[in-house]
């Protein structure tokens, strides 16, 4: 079933645009039942710990584990075992390493980069080593979620009420670390732990959304949510939700574009993911502007005194 | 903008915002004792020596040159950094990481202006944010509302409740942590360096703003600065950490030409203007050069 359906197929005449009969008639195909269960868990995944990337200013770390994901996949490919795992074994180990090296790692992105080219390099040679049909491992750097298998969407199930399940545990902890890392230090949470532990279920997250979005694309379902959310909703359950909610709606909106379109999943993802961004970004600026226009007509606001001069004394 | 409400109005029996937990612990046992005291990390002492005792209800301002070790008592105290040599007590035992009866407010800059989280949140952390899950049982989160609106009450922060953190002035933004530190209702506040980046407006309203929430809640307070003007009217005692050591007294005994020449092993002038504002002068190589031969000892 994998490598014919790379890409969307515009399956046979086009939507009858009736809701219920349209994807009544999409779930009737096998391989789409996969790619929406897959694509659902996955999404809610990467949409709640997307939060968590952009509260705590991680996106490149998750870009740097889709990357050495992808060196995993290639390597399982030629060893002929489910991609899925590969990308998780690998990018499981370089968290723990990322996470133990914690703050350590901050401002280093010539290293991080470095490894993440050399992962790239190294996957490119597993490919190149291997005789068979590399599709299945190009499909990493782009998504392939409609050639996904019944293994893979178990595998997948599982990793997703696994990392949902420790983030309900780690929840409170994690948002304080999150937001405040000094005070919860102070307050007796292991800041250190906390982090490794995030970095972990972050590298899980990874390895779901790969299905879906590619190596390459990942940052379209990992963070654009996240990031969308974080200036729509002040609470962070509020955002989390929206966050998990725009993911999902993203991935089913794009599966089923890509059903009845010629063109790959993983497009419409980064497309929507940008559309909708750029959308809140532009709407959030208005909002802004207006607030400020009203308050500076309300009161005469006192000067912001901050750019005073202030030390007096030397000491 | 202050919005405190009145000593008088709290001590004539209206119920406190906050009221400090265990007030009283007994006056026998000093919040904080140092004995021997030093701190260093890697087998370097940063300072050493230090003999201390701080009792309840005392307001105790640190000064002293960046890098002089200032921020290391409080991890001390803390108990996220043991102390290199000598025994710390807080409440009569040793620190301990977590202890709920220390409120902290760390030094910062400012926070990062793209944090959309509300103030009210941040404030929420304080009560509920070391526990383990989501914390959904509707009581819990009933009473946590209503801390939280407490808290920023009596830091005259509570139009600031629904605002975006990020979006807050660098005052607003020291009240918000203020009622942060606040809400676990503790029996010590530490402040590190609150007045840093505030106008000399901002820094009197907010030394000003801990001096009567301690008056009415009765907690400890160490503050630490490197400018001593803004406390000079509410602090008890001064504690001097510099070249090596630390020397606690009143601002009249601490603050001398002759007590920081010492200190300092150079000559040090202090000087008083019209206004009442102490000078330091002769300590512009110490403060460009805190590590420097005549720095820390190493």
């Amino acid at each position: 079933m994998s490598g014919a359906l790379a890409s969307g197929y515009g399956f046979l005449s086009g939507p009858s645009w009736n809701l219920v009969a349209d994807v009544h008639y999409m779930l009737s195909f096998a391989f789409m039942r996969n790619a929406f269960a897959a694509g659902t868990a996955s999404a809610l995944v990467a949409g709640l710990i997307g939060y968590f990337v952009v509260l705590r200013a991680s996106s490149f770390a998750a870009h740097a584990l889709s990357h050495i994901g992808f060196a995993g996949a290639a390597g399982a490919v030629l060893l002929g075992i489910n991609p899925v795992l590969g990308v998780g074994a690998l990018s499981l180990a370089a968290s723990i390493g990322m996470g133990a090296l914690g703050r350590r790692l901050q401002g280093r992105d010539v290293v991080i980069g470095l490894v993440m080219a050399a992962s790239l390099g190294l996957g490119y040679l597993f490919i190149s080593l291997y005789s068979g049909n590399a599709s299945d491992a190009y499909a990493v750097l782009f998504g392939q979620i409609f050639g996904i298998t019944t293994g893979a969407v178990r595998i997948t199930l599982l990793t997703s009420v696994v990392v949902l399940g420790l983030l309900a545990v780690m929840y409170r902890p994690l948002l304080f670390a999150s937001l405040d890392e000094e005070v919860a230090e102070a307050r007796g949470i292991r800041v250190g732990a906390v982090g490794l532990a995030f970095m972990m279920l972050l590298a899980l997250a990874v390895s779901e959304a790969v299905q879906v979005s590619g190596v390459l694309l990942i940052f379209a379902l990992l963070v654009a949510p996240g990031a969308i959310a974080g200036r729509v909703f002040r609470r962070p359950a509020a955002a989390l939700a929206l966050s998990a909610a725009l993911a999902i709606l993203i991935t089913w909106a794009s599966l089923a574009l890509a059903f009845y379109t010629p063109y790959p999943v993983s497009f419409y993802v980064t497309s929507l993911a940008f559309v909708l961004y750029l959308g809140v970004r532009a709407a959030s600026h208005g909002a802004g502007l207006r607030r400020e226009l009203a308050a500076s007509a309300r009161s005469p606001r006192e000067p912001a005194g901050d750019a005073l001069p202030a030390a007096t004394v030397r000491t | 903008m202050m919005g405190t409400a009145e000593p008088a109005a709290a001590a004539a029996g209206h119920q406190a915002p906050v009221p400090a937990r265990g007030l009283g612990a007994g006056p026998a046992v000093p919040v904080i004792e140092a004995t021997g005291l030093a701190s260093g990390y890697r087998g370097r002492t940063v300072w050493s020596g230090a003999d201390f005792s701080i009792g309840a209800g005392e307001f105790l301002t640190v000064l002293g040159p960046n890098g002089a070790g200032k921020s290391t008592l409080l991890r001390m105290v803390l108990g996220l950094l043991r102390p290199a040599q000598g025994t710390l007590r807080v409440f009569g035992d040793p620190p301990r990481r977590g202890n709920p009866a220390i409120g902290y407010v760390p030094q910062r800059r400012t926070l990062d202006p793209d944090l959309g989280v509300r103030a009210a949140d941040l404030v929420g952390l304080g009560v509920d944010g070391h526990r383990w899950g989501v914390g959904v049982s509707p009581q819990k989160r009933r009473e946590k509302g209503q801390d939280v609106s407490r808290a920023l009450a009596s830091v005259g922060a509570a139009d600031l409740s629904g605002r975006a953190a990020g979006r807050l002035s660098g005052g607003e933004q020291q009240r918000v942590q203020l009622a942060q530190a606040l809400v676990s209702r503790p029996r010590l506040l530490l402040l590190d360096e609150p007045l840093a980046s505030l106008d000399l407006r901002s820094q009197q309203e907010v030394s000003q703003l801990v001096a009567d929430l301690r008056a009415e809640y009765g907690f400890t307070v160490v503050l630490v600065t490197h400018d001593i003007n803004p406390v000079l009217g509410v602090t008890d005692r001064v504690m001097y950490v510099a070249a090596g050591g630390v020397s606690v007294g009143t601002p009249e005994e601490v603050i001398t030409s002759t007590s920081l020449s010492r200190l300092y092993q150079t000559d040090v002038e202090v000087l008083t203007d019209s206004r009442g504002r102490i000078f330091v002068v002769g300590l512009e190589a110490e403060t460009a050069h805190p590590h420097s031969p005549r720095g820390p000892r190493p």
